[in-house]
């Protein structure tokens, strides 16, 4: 158990690469922290940090109230798992587990008693003979799991450990590791490149990019209210859309123009703060469940847009369907049940209470 | 004419028949077949040929080993042709300058020098192999490419500036002398580093995160994961070592130090050659580099790695 702080963390490898910069967060006891971002972004490059596999150029680290910048990986007191799982393949599984606990001296019966343990926990028991070439992709992902749980650190760090998986297998280790952490409450520090794990695991969740924090919020909020275009496009499926135009102010309503033409009136608690911006241009963004032909019902301000319909989606439980108006293409996520045919030209609603908008020089979120 | 020739002739033929008369099914493929034995024949043939040779003279009288080029013909074959008295005499007393000393004293020489060294060798070659495949530092590349260019010098060229060093350091007539300078080969280093490539970095930073020391990486997780590789190289080193002749040549003194190839190639020297029993000598110095090849042959079989990472 440990909380564990990054006080302007950055990494700089040769040849000028800033993989992280000013990087500020604390991470709860028992937290289980997510970092998401796209690829080449710096999540990994914080983990090992973090871990101890990668110098601090800058900034501190501390675990608990120790600053471990010169701590080596082994006195950090953590466990690692890694996306190739990096199990030691000439050892059996036991021995896998058992090599940490080894090294720090722990007593026989002690061993044997936490791998037994651990290895209950994850089903590992009639495989504890085998070698790691002799298990399935799911199988050695546990392993690594178990690896690190018998260590009993007071932080965990995985660096994308599903990423190998096939999907349905993802779907359910991605549970179990969520149903791990509710048992064994420490802190845990994960890292991917999935926003539907980040989103369903992270008790909070850290956007990244180009090696900068964009947002750090619980998955709700980072949703409802992203504070620039990166973090709005970036979590969400199909991701949000995007709208150029500028404000218009006409005597008491204010309303977005967009650049094909169509307007749309601003919701009323969000006019104050665009009277001062009348004729400037933003950005305006709707997720594509606020776009559709239920919108009306369950919205008060509805805005209009006519599209063309180029492309449908039936994914089950709902329907993506993409459309294209004069200039710009969009996409809105519709009940599976109403049907749509390529070509038409159909009429959307919009709930301009959800709108979002975005500065188009700083694509901060205007707020 | 001899067997060689008609085994040639055979095998051509029955290409030559089975290529050209096609009505056999799938006589093409079958003649190549044919074709292929035929070529591997005779480069076998060629490989093996010295080696008949050797052991058919290390087992012929000395009066008849220039009479016939391989076994004489079976009529004439008795205990005046083809004897044991090569091998006896070759581990009779000798009595030299230095007093008596028995054959098997070079064969325990060559045996303890060859094993040494390849022990030394290998440590120190794996060992420097792993720091430039595994560790970051400055002037690495630099290294890496002096140590190519060391390859390139002919060890001749060296051999001057190292009496003259060994001699400096007092180390002449003694085992320094064989073991010191090829302590770290180049070659070794290189070949090793090859190999930690395929290891996956993830496995070293998993142990150091489990607590395992630099040390304790190398040789607990890193050399288990070359095994092919180690075996191949033992046995390159070891076979290296055994079969050096200019060094212990130079270096080495005391009758009693030689080691197997220097005493041997005594028995053939300006004014007595007892060609003999250097062969029957010589049949006998194969005997343990082979047996090392067979037991380290099932470790050359890769696939040690796989199930290390993902699937
Ligand atoms: N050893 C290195 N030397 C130089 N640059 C590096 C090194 N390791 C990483 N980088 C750079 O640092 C940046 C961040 O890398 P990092 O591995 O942290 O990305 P990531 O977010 O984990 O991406 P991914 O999702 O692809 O794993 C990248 O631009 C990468 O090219
Ligand atoms: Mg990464």
């Amino acid at each position: 158990m440990a909380t564990v702080t990054l006080v302007d963390v950055g990494k700089n490898y040769p040849g000028d690469i800033k993989a992280v910069e000013d990087f500020n967060l604390v991470i709860e006891d028992g937290e289980f922290i997510v970092l998401v971002g796209p690829s080449g972004c710096g999540k990994s490059t914080t983990l090992r940090m973090i871990a101890g596999l990668e110098d601090i150029t800058e900034g501190e680290i501390s675990i608990d109230d120790r600053i471990v910048n010169r701590v080596s990986p082994k006195d950090r007191d953590i466990a690692m798992v890694f996306q190739n799982y990096a199990l030691y393949p000439h050892m059996s599984v036991r021995e896998n587990m058992a090599f940490s606990l080894k090294l720090r001296k722990y007593p026989k019966t002690e061993i044997e008693a936490r791998i037994n343990d651990v290895a209950q926990m994850l089903g590992l028991t009639d495989l504890l003979h085998r070698k790691p070439r002799a298990l399935s992709g799911g199988q050695r992902q546990r392993v690594a799991v178990g690896r690190a749980i018998v260590r009993q650190p007071s932080v965990f760090l995985f660096d994308e450990p599903l990423s190998n998986l096939d999907a349905k297998l993802r779907v359910q280790m991605r549970v179990e590791l969520s149903q791990l952490h509710n048992e064994i409450n420490t802190t845990m520090i994960y890292v991917t490149h999935d926003q539907v794990e980040a989103m369903t695991m992270g008790d909070r969740i850290v956007v990244m990019n180009e090696g900068l924090i964009q947002q750090v919020a619980d998955p709700i909020t980072l949703y409802d209210r992203p504070v620039n275009k990166f973090v709005a496009s970036f979590i969400g499926t199909p991701p949000m859309n995007f709208f150029d135009g500028h404000i218009l102010a006409q005597n008491s309503s204010i309303a977005f123009l967009s650049e094909d033409g169509m307007q749309l009136q601003i919701a009323e608690q969000q006019t104050k703060k665009f009277r001062q911006l009348d004729k400037q241009k933003v950005v305006l963004g709707i997720r594509p469940e606020h776009i559709g032909s239920a919108i009306a019902e369950n919205s008060e301000t509805v805005g209009r847009i006519s599209a063309v319909v180029d492309v449908v989606e039936p994914m089950g439980a709902e329907t993506y369907v993409y459309l294209k108006s004069e200039t710009t293409s969009f996409v809105s996520r519709v009940d599976s049940h109403k049907k749509y045919m390529v070509g038409e030209k159909i009429e959307l609603a919009v709930a301009m209470d959800r709108a979002h908008f975005f500065d188009v020089n700083t694509d901060k979120a205007i707020l | 004419m001899n067997n060689t020739h008609l085994t040639f002739f055979f095998f051509g033929f029955v290409f030559f028949f089975l290529y050209f008369f096609p009505f056999m099914p799938r006589g093409k493929q079958i003649a190549l077949v044919y074709l292929r034995y035929l070529v591997l024949t005779s480069i076998a043939a060629l490989i093996l040929a010295p080696f008949f040779w050797l052991v058919c003279s290390a087992f012929k009288d000395p009066e008849v080993l220039m009479a016939y080029t391989f076994l004489p013909p079976v009529s004439e074959w008795s205990s005046q042709t083809l004897n044991f008295s090569n091998l006896k005499k070759l581990f009779e007393k000798e009595e030299t300058l230095e007093g008596a000393i028995y054959f098997w004293q070079y064969i325990v020489n060559s045996f303890f020098l060859a094993s040494t060294s390849t022990m030394v060798t290998l440590f120190f070659s794996s060992l420097g192999g792993y720091a430039l495949a595994k560790y970051e530092f400055r002037g690495r590349s630099f290294l890496i490419l002096f140590m190519l260019g060391t390859m390139m010098i002919p060890a001749m060229l060296l051999l001057s500036p190292l009496y003259h060093l060994i001699h400096k350091m007092n180390w002449m007539d003694t085992y320094w002398a064989l073991i010191v300078p090829g302590a770290c080969s180049a070659f070794g280093m290189f070949l090793f580093r090859q190999a930690f490539f395929s290891v996956p970095s993830t496995l070293v930073e998993a142990a150091r995160i489990d607590g395992c020391g630099e040390f304790g990486i190398y040789l607990n997780i890193v050399m288990p994961l070359v095994r092919p590789i180690t075996a191949a190289f033992c046995l390159i080193s070891f076979l290296g070592s055994w079969n050096a002749f200019i060094a212990p040549d130079v270096f080495i003194q005391t009758q009693s130090k030689l080691t197997l190839t220097v005493a041997l190639n005594q028995y053939v020297d300006l004014y007595d050659q007892q060609y003999g029993i250097f062969l029957a000598g010589t049949l006998l110095a194969i005997i343990p580099p082979a047996i090392l090849f067979f037991s380290l042959e099932k470790e050359f079989v890769g696939g040690l790695t796989s199930g290390a990472i993902k699937g």
